[in-house]
């Protein structure tokens, strides 16, 4: 089957955060994204676990978006103005996908 | 003296403060016990509801008068005022930066709802009455600490709110729950709370008990990691900012001329300190700032300092100043 390049961005960003991630996302164009709970992790802020979370300061969620290569930087540029000063990491992965007009 | 130990004893031996220790203890010996944060959330929505009724239907009964009005405005000035003073305090006795200080200070204004649902539950128990409104209080209490603390780390700088932010804080999910239960309550009144009783007013307890012990595993697992962070003149803000808290709350209510109830609910307000509202606004607003030292602070020292010990030191201060 035909199958084409595109670039999966993976942004692990504190749940707080999250819409305001989107907006920038909707903002530069990117309208689709997947957002996934996160169970728990360690990083330099220390170690963290979803269950109890009483504040509302607490917690991450990871937002994926699948791109076309062209669409990365925009993507990049908007991301980053939102994550910069915060806890979280952005990676990007090759990955194909079956049906190119959707990224 | 004798009044504040016996209070104390028997809070000690409470099932809420109890289950908060069980909590602390199972985080504290590394044990995998642990609430899911559905269930955690499904806990807190349960309890703010509750107390918001029955806050709104005492009003329903009482009426509507001044003193409710002047209640709220001198909440607002002292969640506003409290952060300026306890900046003051940690620049003066810990090695904190202006940034973390600020950020703390924030957190000591602003106030903890399950604080004071623990002290209506103690009043309850010792068959004291207090204001309905002061629900509506505690909910005015919540956002102008915020603000103060932004004031102190940007002194009129713009860029650390922005028009989301605001609407986070003043429309947060905590204070929408809660003020409007009050309304629901204060509209619908006793026949209201008649209908509901079964659910809201009788497994209150049991549900606070089960939060309690939610509170006990995250304190204790905020100790466990973030314990280390803080020194001891930090500690030491921690469990002496709430009383000072609690002296200009115990003013705003001989001032205002609370009933005993009203009074030592008024006093933990001003004593406690926040983990819900302030946490998440700092983390937007003043995103540097470290996050364990303010969360450790406030779940970690003040709040069970303020259960176990605050609770009976405000009844008893607020028994002996009122002659009750």
């Amino acid at each position: 089957m035909q199958t084409h390049t595109a670039k999966r961005v993976e942004i692990t960003i504190e749940k707080i955060m999250q819409s305001r991630l989107t907006d920038a996302l909707v903002g530069a164009g990117v309208h689709g994204y997947t957002i996934l709970p996160v169970f728990g992790g360690s990083g330099r802020s220390g170690e963290w676990s979803r269950s109890g979370q009483i504040s509302r300061a607490e917690g991450m969620v990871q937002v994926i978006c699948i791109v076309r290569e062209e669409r990365l930087d925009a993507l990049l540029t908007a991301a980053f103005k939102v994550v910069e000063k915060h806890i979280g990491i952005v990676n990007i992965t090759d990955c194909e996908v079956l049906r190119a007009e959707r990224f | 003296m004798a009044d504040i130990l016996a209070l104390a004893a028997d809070n000690l031996i409470s099932p809420i403060v109890l289950c908060f220790a069980l909590g602390l203890f199972a985080a504290l010996a590394r044990s995998d016990l642990s609430i899911p944060e559905a269930v955690a959330k499904g806990l807190s929505i349960y309890l703010l509801f509750a107390i918001g009724f029955k806050g709104g239907v005492s009003v329903a009964a009482h009426g509507v008068d001044l003193t409710l009005g002047l209640s709220l405005i001198a909440g607002i000035i002292l969640s506003a005022l409290l952060p300026i003073v306890a900046f003051a305090l940690l620049r003066s006795i810990t090695q904190l930066d202006r940034l973390n200080a600020a950020a703390v200070a924030g957190h000591y204004g602003s106030i903890s709802i399950v604080t004071f649902v623990a002290a209506t539950s103690v009043l309850e128990s010792s068959g004291i009455a207090a204001e309905g409104y002061m629900v509506a209080v505690a909910a005015a209490m919540e956002a102008p600490a915020i603000l103060s603390a932004l004031w102190l780390i940007s002194r009129g700088e713009s860029g650390r709110m922005d028009a989301n932010l605001w609407r986070e804080i003043m429309l947060n999910g905590s204070i929408v729950l809660l003020v409007g239960a009050f309304i629901i309550g204060g509209v619908t009144g006793e026949e209201g709370l008649k209908e509901i009783s079964s659910f809201i007013v009788e497994p209150f307890k049991g549900v606070l008990c089960l939060f309690l012990l939610d509170m006990g595993l995250v304190a204790g697992r905020g100790l466990a990691k973030g314990g280390k962070l803080l020194g001891w003149s930090s500690i030491a803000f921690g469990v002496l900012m709430p009383p000072i808290g609690a002296a200009f709350g115990l003013a705003a209510a001989l001032a205002l001329g609370l009933s005993l109830g009203g009074t030592v609910l008024m006093m933990t307000l001003t004593a406690s300190a926040s983990y819900i509202a302030v946490p998440a606004a700092m983390r937007v607003a003043l995103p540097e700032a470290n996050p364990s030292i303010y969360l450790t602070l406030s779940l970690g020292v003040t709040f069970p300092f303020n259960l176990v010990l605050g609770i009976p030191l405000y009844l008893a201060v607020a028994s002996a100043v009122s002659g009750g």
